[in-house]
């Protein structure tokens, strides 16, 4: 299977998470209207952010927890994103890493 | 509300080094891991260098889960279609067989438990929210609506250390001094990938560095081989990556088509998609390293080794968390867990073999930064490997007519090239 390429969902598909309810990211909507690169919405490898109806909405329960979104935010965006790990137990459990 | 002598963030390779000697010693040591398991949350391409581990956890690769012994590196440049390799192999002759390939969500729960053997309570499942700063001294932990108060805390929460940065400890960072690395692992039949990395038997494996065809980013690529799994991916600098405007699920792709990779994991299954920052290290990055009431260890403290052919985070783990260890016991000793009392820490850092290999390399930072290395001279190796071993209707040229007519097709001029060779010479060589 893996001679085609898998889409991006197909990928997140393959791994195990442990859903919370809440979200362990949120944005400050106001500073993204200003931030000209919005580099969130290329950088992240699970896709979280997208631009929907003119602001950045957030799928947190693809997050791979990386940090990629918040050093790119803070250095090429406008400081919009506040992510904290997920509670204990949460979020993404990698079975091989 | 308990009392630990030492309270430890993170059960990766620094913080279960740190827990293990800690206790070991004597002293009362609970470490706090967020992941349901301790490993759960970590990636790494999975080369440990065994040296430091084999000095503190003595002949632990008969006990650990580690996959194959590496007896094979290489190094290959990736043309647009093509690939010239350096390849090493050597036998896996003595202990402590230099270098093994480990699964994180494997290899960590038993760094972990050794600590546990040690006496160390090892708490998974709970993440720690914020550390407790009273009058400028860090003395303890938040986690899970409970304070835990310690002596000493060891910071040891990885590359994004937010626990730092939430204390005003550290200073935000910056997208160029930090890589995103995106892994796929894929699954291959044990025979297969002993025969397809030239290995002898199921012990031994091979691990490739891959410069060049990562769609324009400033990085490179990995495939190390595990028991019967790939570990397959992409390093590259953020900054980089969002200036490409590819996603990096894209840059994956696009390496994994080239078609020396293709061939290495054709057939394979992915059976997991992982994505982890890694600082780009640097001898000039080393920060601070205690302050009153705390030390940091490993990522949390940027401390990395890449010098193009190898990217050492583990084992820089491992040697800053004993070199803090010592320093915390020591302290203890002295009943002094201020900044003063925590001091050694630096000196022993300084005197380890991983500190004196990060000041060697210090000059590869810049050839990090050069996008020839990782656009232009892969295709050109390929391109003047092309000439001296294709037989065509025109005819052959030698070696120095080959480089300079690739030169130019490149656009390479004279004075870059030199340049650039002083680089290499400089960062990796001379
Ligand atoms: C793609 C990639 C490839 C790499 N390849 C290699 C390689 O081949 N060889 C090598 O030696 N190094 C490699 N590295 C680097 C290596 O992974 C790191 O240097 C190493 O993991 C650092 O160890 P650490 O203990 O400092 O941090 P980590 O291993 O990151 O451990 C930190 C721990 O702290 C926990 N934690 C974090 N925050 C909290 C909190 N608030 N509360 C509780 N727990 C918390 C985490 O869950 C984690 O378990 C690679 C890295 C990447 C990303
Ligand atoms: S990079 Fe940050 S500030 Fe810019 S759009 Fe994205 S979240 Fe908003
Ligand atoms: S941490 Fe990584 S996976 Fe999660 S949202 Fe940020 S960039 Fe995406």
């Amino acid at each position: 299977m893996t001679q085609g390429v898998l889409s991006l969902d197909n990928r997140l598909g393959l791994d195990k998470y442990e859903i919370d309810e809440q979200s362990h990211i949120s944005i400050e909507h106001s500073r993204c209207a200003n931030c000209g690169l919005k580099p969130c919405l290329t950088v992240c490898p699970a896709a979280v952010y997208v631009w929907v109806e003119d602001k950045v909405a957030i799928r947190y329960e693809n997050c791979l927890e990386c940090g990629t979104c918040t050093i790119a935010c803070e250095g090429g965006g406008n400081g919009g994103i506040t992510w904290h790990p997920p509670q204990g137990g949460f979020g993404i459990v990698f079975r091989y890493g | 509300m308990d009392e630990f002598d030492v309270v430890i963030v993170g059960a990766g390779p620094a913080g279960a080094t740190a827990a293990y000697l800690c206790a070991n010693a004597g002293l009362s040591v609970v470490v706090i891991e967020r992941g349901q398991q301790p490993g759960s949350k970590n990636v790494s391409g999975g080369l440990i260098y065994a040296q430091i581990y084999d000095e503190i956890f003595p002949n632990f690769w008969k006990d650990a889960p580690v996959e194959r012994t590496i007896t094979g590196h290489s190094v290959v440049f990736l043309g647009d279609t093509a690939a010239t390799a350096l390849d090493y192999r050597a036998e896996a002759s003595a202990p402590h067989y230099n270098a093994f390939s480990v699964l994180r969500a494997k290899f960590d729960p038993w760094l972990a438990a050794q600590a546990e053997a040690a006496g160390a309570m090892v708490m998974p499942g709970f993440t720690v929210d914020e550390l407790i700063v009273e009058n400028g001294r860090v003395c303890g932990v938040k986690a899970g609506g409970d304070e835990l108060r310690a002596q000493v805390v060891v910071v040891a929460e990885g590359t994004r250390s937010q626990l730092l940065k939430q204390a005003g400890l550290r200073e935000a960072y910056s997208p160029k001094d930090v890589s995103i690395g995106i892994k796929e692992i894929i699954q291959l039949p044990e025979q297969t990938i002993t025969d397809r990395f030239q290995c002898l038997s199921a012990d031994e494996g091979a691990a490739y560095t891959l410069v060049g065809h990562t769609g324009g980013v400033q990085g490179g690529g990995f495939i190390y081989s595990n028991r019967d799994t790939l570990s397959l991916g992409v390093v590259a600098k953020i900054d980089s990556v969002y200036k490409s405007k590819k996603q990096p699920h894209e840059i994956l792709d696009e390496f994994k088509s080239h078609p020396f990779v293709a061939r290495l994991i054709h057939g394979g299954e992915v059976v997991e998609y992982s994505a982890q920052t890694v600082h780009r290290g640097g001898f000039h990055l080393i920060p601070q390293l205690y302050g009153d009431g705390y030390v940091v260890a490993g990522s949390a403290a940027r401390l990395l080794l890449n010098n193009v052919m190898t990217l050492r985070g583990m084992d820089v783990a491992v040697a800053s968390a004993a070199a803090a260890a010592k320093a915390v016991i020591e302290a203890s000793g002295k009943g002094d867990f201020s900044a003063a009392g925590l001091a050694s820490y630096e000196e022993y850092f300084k005197a380890t073999s991983v500190y004196k290999d990060m000041q060697t390399f210090k000059n590869v930072y810049p050839l990090l930064e050069n996008d020839r290395l990782f656009s232009t001279y892969p295709d050109m190796v390929c391109a003047i490997m092309e000439d001296m071993f294709s037989v065509q209707l025109q005819p052959g040229k030698k070696g120095y007519r080959a480089l300079r007519d690739r030169m130019k097709d490149h656009d390479v001029s004279l004075l870059n090239l030199a340049k650039d060779v002083y680089q290499i010479g400089r960062g990796v060589a001379l």
